[in-house]
């Protein structure tokens, strides 16, 4: 649905890619234009009306996801470059100062890079125990198995909300439930979720949760980290500069700014911000709703039709995601995105920055078919149909 | 080389590569050489005596391309002296790269003439040769 809105899909391309990015809306690019054309001035400088007016816009924005992902307050939305600086921001400047040596983190080893490597740095510098909890049979994060790896020493539980590629979605309402029963913080990544799902933080009652707009129709290096006010006024200035602090003097003395702006230093990506802003107007235009019921259906789809062809190997067969990984027989998986590729067609090989699943799935590296609203039921016939010659594959995949 | 033979080199090569295999022999070296773009994940095992490459042999995974370049790499160059193994390995960079490049110290390896073509696969088949290189450069060393 909506593909008139956007400009890439006038190539003729079957973009099957939108875990790794999505395609952004006219409405986002020309947003992003109108800044750099018509009020491209710096934030928080408001001496003359077009920086004014790039205040007022900035911090609109920052309103705008507080709705969207509805925060108690605006100064709970901190802007990063995107989701892993959202997650290195919350290891880096609240745990690394909060946790002791020897306190445990549970994490899944179905995890994208981002949520592992900054609790291997704690865990490297700090002495904190990192912990996988237990997946089921189809991959997935059960609330039994977070009861059973929660010791008296866990601190923290770190999830993906969706994973990228088993695309299971966590049940992070009931875990946070739990572990905040407990005392352990619960943190996520969801970088995977923003774009299919409705976030309501209040609801999940988590305490920390990132995510990145380029996955979400808007621009590139810019996303948000969301943290309850409470911790993120505890934890330490991430970067230090200009714009985040109050005053400092020659003696040392660093007085920082209040919340948000604490963790904002340096002029900011406002065009990503602005853009960001688009891409929330157009999501709640179309309705997280409707994409996401949508999304589902496409992704029945897909699999009805992939599971009939006999040399492929479904590995996410249960995900109510967006998201299909699989094999292909004897044929390694970017050799099938080179040949797809010859069709124009996009999908993701490799191990998708999640390296730790090869350990639960046995499978170090799968083709990846991550799917939005603005593909079609006829993109995917196109595309089983070139999956469905064996020795067309063969023969064209070099 | 017209493009049906080397695509029939690339995947006979692909499917029943030589030297194919994990060793577990102390008189062989083991290096491992990956592709920073994708997963190829290759482990080599060369034993060198008198200067000269008596064995050459790999296991791992790897995409078509960076498969058959291993198989190819490793058939042509055991038996070479350590200084024509470099001298075969700027050959194929050459290829690689678009400069002139002496077809016959290559042999069968010029099925990868075209492989400039593909930015993403020109990684892929020269994944064999950037281990081996490092190694042999620092193997007097």
């Amino acid at each position: 649905m909506n593909r008139n809105d956007f400009p890439m899909l006038n190539q003729d391309i079957i973009y099957f890619d939108n875990g790794a990015t999505t395609f952004k809306p006219q409405n986002v690019i020309n947003s992003v234009i109108d800044y750099y054309e018509n009020y491209s001035a710096n934030a928080h400088r408001g001496d003359y009306d077009i920086s004014y007016k790039v205040d007022l816009k900035y911090e609109d924005v920052r309103e705008k996801v507080r709705n969207f992902i509805n925060a108690k307050e605006k100064e709970e939305i901190i802007f990063t470059s995107g989701t892993t600086m959202s997650l290195n921001l919350v290891a880096t400047s609240f745990f690394a100062k909060y946790l002791e040596p020897g306190d445990e983190i549970l994490i899944a080893k179905t995890e994208h890079a981002s949520n592992v490597l900054p609790w291997f740095d704690l865990a490297n510098k700090i002495g904190v125990i990192i912990k996988y909890i237990d997946l089921d049979k189809d991959y997935h994060v059960t609330i039994d198995n977070v009861l059973n790896a929660i010791t008296p020493k866990t601190k923290l539980i770190s999830l993906a909300y969706i994973t990228n590629v088993i695309g299971d979605i966590r049940p992070i309402k009931e875990i946070t439930k739990l572990a905040h029963e407990r005392n352990v913080f619960v943190c996520v990544d969801a970088a995977q979720a923003v774009a299919h799902t409705k976030i309501d933080v209040q609801d999940l009652d988590v305490d920390f949760l990132g995510f990145s707009a380029h996955k979400m129709y808007g621009p590139t290096g810019v996303g948000v980290l969301y943290g309850k006010k409470e911790l993120l006024d505890q934890a330490d200035a991430y970067m230090l500069g200009g714009g985040m602090n109050e005053s400092f003097d020659s003696e040392k003395e660093i007085l920082l700014k209040s919340l948000p702006y604490k963790f904002e230093a340096g002029t900011q990506n406002i065009a990503g911000v602005i853009g960001l802003g688009a891409a929330i107007d157009y999501i709640n235009k179309i309705g997280i709703d409707n994409i996401n019921s949508y999304e589902n259906n496409l992704r029945k789809y897909l699999i009805e039709k992939l599971e009939k062809i006999n040399y492929i190997d479904i590995i996410n067969y249960e995900a109510d995601s967006a998201i299909v990984s699989f094999n292909v027989v004897d044929i390694f998986s970017q050799d099938i995105a080179y040949y797809l590729n010859k069709y124009n067609v996009c999908v993701r090989a490799g191990n998708h920055c999640a390296k730790l699943v090869k350990n639960v799935t046995g499978v170090t590296n799968s083709v990846r078919i991550s799917l939005a609203f603005y593909n079609t039921e006829e993109e995917i016939d196109e595309v089983v149909d070139l999956l469905s010659d064996y020795e067309k594959i063969r023969n064209e995949m070099i | 080389m017209d493009e049906e033979l080397k695509k029939e080199i690339i995947l006979e090569n692909y499917s029943n590569p030589s030297n194919y295999g994990k060793v577990e022999d102390s008189s062989y070296d083991k290096y491992n050489t990956n592709n920073d773009s994708c997963v190829d994940n290759l482990n080599f095992y060369i034993k060198i005596e008198d200067n000269v490459i008596k064995d050459l042999k790999f296991e791992g995974e790897a995409c078509a391309i960076s498969k058959s370049s291993s198989s190819i790499a490793t058939d042509n160059i055991i038996g070479k002296t350590i200084e024509e193994a470099i001298e075969y390995i700027s050959e194929f960079e050459n290829m690689i790269d678009q400069k002139p490049y002496k077809e016959e110290v290559l042999h069968d390896a010029c099925c990868f003439c075209d492989i400039y073509k593909q930015n993403n696969r020109r990684n892929c088949a020269y994944l064999p040769y950037r281990g081996l290189k490092k190694y042999l450069e620092n193997y007097h060393k």
